[in-house]
């Protein structure tokens, strides 16, 4: 059985302008320890989409339809309570900024006993030892004090392990972080994502990373999903994104990467346009305004929505362009400039 | 800590310093400037009878020639030693705190204030506890349902309870409830807390309404508009995302943080209370502290306005100093060094 499975999930806010359709139907499955990357433009729908499998939406304005298994429970159909008695324990999320994340009137050690006692029913005592614990795994030194201080009082490398702390406190099976280096210096960066992989080998925890950043999914993901206009526009293993990458939209955001290989008198190869509006989506493909291979798709481009098929190997991509063409494209057009 | 306390306390009283020094200068320097002659204020307290000869022997004794900062001088001095004023009848005398002494009434200041101060007290307990409590829950109710019935509802009667005054309301209450269906006490009605706390609490329930309903309004509005931006920080996703209840999610972590800035405004709206409130009582006819101003401006007694002003100006200090330690209590960012 797959621990976590999205089957067509549609998370979709009605507004005064109009139906925002943040996700539009998004299907994939995760194994306990393995690491997806959600890869994606502002508002493509990552952050939504894992609220949406948190059960974060519910009770909100959110039209929320299709399926969320978790280890064998269906979430979208289940009752708020119930999914409430999951989040923190069965599933935890790390959120992208630590010092908004984080209450700033509690002290982190309160924040890391709240969030421990929702679930384990112990005296304080026994979960401030767990929280003193905890601190201690994620790398904040000398953790028996660090526990009594402020959030304000931490650097914002030592937050986000305090933030971790807390998401791991009651061992949970599937971790969410949503974009949980963006906020910190590279050097941090590097040192949570070492972390975050440690702690993820330690707990077998299914791990769900979000970010706008391919580098950040690079070092970590088995597996990526790259988003676009709340849709699942390209799905692979690591390798097929990064040595074989088929759609167009992948192939911009491998070009807009910076790189330390490259010459530095080489300029970054923006993709041109802004994402899409969730409300009016373009027609036919959504990315297809964007899109300097749009033309060869005989018109098909701006008419009809594309599917997203299997290429091989549980390789998925959402193009019109025929397989062959893509291919093509990639070896001879794409590949070439991102090497030279 | 502590050295900030002392320090805070050094400014509160720099500051009643500078507030006295201020007030003193409008009523005694100001006229002067537009005309008025040490002999004219003489001749209030000696009366119309008087010869010009006595109003400059009183205005002598009593020091209105000399330079104004000796005449301060002296009325800072009169607070902690006690004064003697001498007018022509008599020498009065003006024990410690001597905060002036009163032309009209011939009759020192400060007991004056003493004995009105348990009212005006009186009214800004009872009246502050109905309007925190009821201000806070109507905010946070109407900020859970945003665009609710509720929400619309309460929030049409706080704007109507900002925009009339306590004067108007205070009259139409009066009006209905004591005069007319006779539930309340009528106007000017008070009985100590000493004498009998339920006549007590039945005398002031009306005032207490009146003075509520303002400031009731005015915080339902403040803790709705702060609910509605804390409910949506992310440190309340954070808590949902633990798995919290929603009660405890906006208990919590969402009125935590919503009411720091109350408790600042409450800590001042209390003090500028207690220094009277005007309107209020005397709508209600209420012998206190703010019915005691308005008397004596319309009686142009000044050293009855300059011992309320003074006495006012202290609570204002003594409540922000309260506020500013209790905001570092509430707030653990704020360091107070």
């Amino acid at each position: 059985m797959t621990f976590l499975q999205l089957k067509d999930l549609k998370i979709h806010f009605p507004t005064d302008d109009g139906l925002v359709k943040s996700v539009d139907g998004l299907s994939f499955n995760l194994e306990r320890g393995k690491t997806l990357g959600i890869v994606g433009e502002s508002g493509s729908g990552k952050s939504v989409t894992s609220l949406g499998i948190l059960g974060l939406h519910k009770g909100g304005r959110a039209k929320i339809s299709g399926e969320v298994w978790l280890d064998g429970e269906e979430l979208v159909s289940a009752s708020q309570e119930h999914v409430r008695t999951l989040r923190g324990k069965k599933m935890s999320m790390i959120f992208q900024d630590p010092l908004s994340a984080m209450h700033p009137y509690y002290t982190v050690g309160d924040q890391i006993i709240e969030a421990y006692r929702i679930h384990n029913d112990v005296p304080k005592k026994v979960a401030k030892k767990h929280a003193i614990d905890m601190l201690g795994r994620v790398g904040i030194p000398q953790p028996d004090r660090r526990v009594d201080s402020y959030p304000h009082e931490f650097s914002g490398g030592m937050r986000q392990r305090a933030m971790i702390a807390m998401a791991l406190s009651c061992d949970p099976e599937l971790l969410i972080a949503d974009e949980p280096t963006t906020a910190l210096d590279v050097t941090v960066q590097a040192q949570i994502l070492d972390l975050m992989r440690d702690l993820q080998r330690d707990f077998n925890a299914a791990l769900i990373i979000i970010t706008h950043d391919l580098g950040v999914v690079a070092e970590l993901s088995d597996d990526i999903l790259v988003m676009y206009g709340g849709k699942c526009i390209e799905y692979g293993s690591a390798d097929d994104i990064f040595e074989r990458p088929e759609h167009p939209y992948t192939w911009g955001l491998l070009g807009s990467m910076p790189r330390l290989d490259r010459e530095v008198t080489e300029r970054l190869l923006p993709i041109k346009g802004s994402p899409p509006s969730l409300i009016n989506v373009p027609s036919g493909c959504a990315f297809h305004p964007r899109c300097a291979f749009e033309p060869r798709t005989g018109g098909k481009g701006s008419t009809l929505v594309p599917d997203l098929g299997e290429t091989e190997g549980g390789h998925l991509v959402r193009c019109h362009l025929p397989r062959e063409e893509r291919r093509a494209i990639w070896a001879t057009e794409i590949k070439p400039k991102l090497e030279s | 800590m502590v050295t900030y306390i002392i320090r805070r306390l050094i400014g509160a009283l720099a500051m009643l310093f500078i507030v006295s020094a201020v007030t003193f200068s409008i009523f005694f320097v100001v006229p002067r400037l537009a005309g008025v002659t040490a002999d004219d204020i003489a001749n209030r307290y000696v009366g119309r009878a008087a010869t010009a000869e006595t109003v400059v022997a009183v205005a002598e004794k009593l020091g209105l020639h000399d330079p104004v900062v000796v005449q301060y001088g002296r009325w800072v001095k009169g607070i902690f030693v006690g004064a003697e004023y001498d007018y022509g009848t008599g020498v009065e005398f003006c024990p410690a705190p001597c905060f002036g002494y009163s032309f009209v009434t011939k009759q020192p200041v400060w007991p004056d204030l003493m004995d009105r101060l348990p009212v005006t007290l009186s009214l800004a307990a009872g009246a502050s506890v109905i309007w925190l409590v009821v201000g806070v829950s109507v905010g946070v109710l109407s900020a859970l349902r945003r665009g609710s019935v509720f929400d619309r509802g309460a929030m049409i009667i706080a704007l109507a309870g900002v925009s009339l005054p306590p004067f108007f309301t205070g009259l139409v209450a009066l009006s209905i409830l004591s005069y007319g269906l006779g539930i309340t006490a009528p106007g000017g009605a008070y009985v100590p807390f000493s004498e009998d706390p339920v006549q007590w609490a039945y005398s002031l329930i009306l005032p207490w309404l009146t003075l509520a309903f303002l400031n009731a309004a005015a915080y339902a509005r403040l803790t709705r508009a702060g609910m509605l931006d804390t409910m949506g920080e992310d440190y309340i996703r954070t808590a949902r995302a633990k798995g919290l209840k929603e009660r405890v999610v906006i208990g919590k972590h969402g009125l935590r943080a919503a009411l720091t800035p109350i408790v600042t405004i409450f800590g001042l709206d209390v003090g500028i209370l207690v220094g009277g409130a005007i309107l209020t009582e005397n709508a209600f006819s209420l012998q206190g502290l703010g019915k005691y101003a308005t008397t004596a401006i319309a009686a142009q007694d000044l050293p009855k306005i300059m011992g309320f002003t003074m006495l006012a100006a202290f609570f204002i200090v003594v409540a922000n100093l309260i506020v500013d330690l209790l905001y570092a209590v509430v707030d653990p960012r704020v360091r107070l060094s």
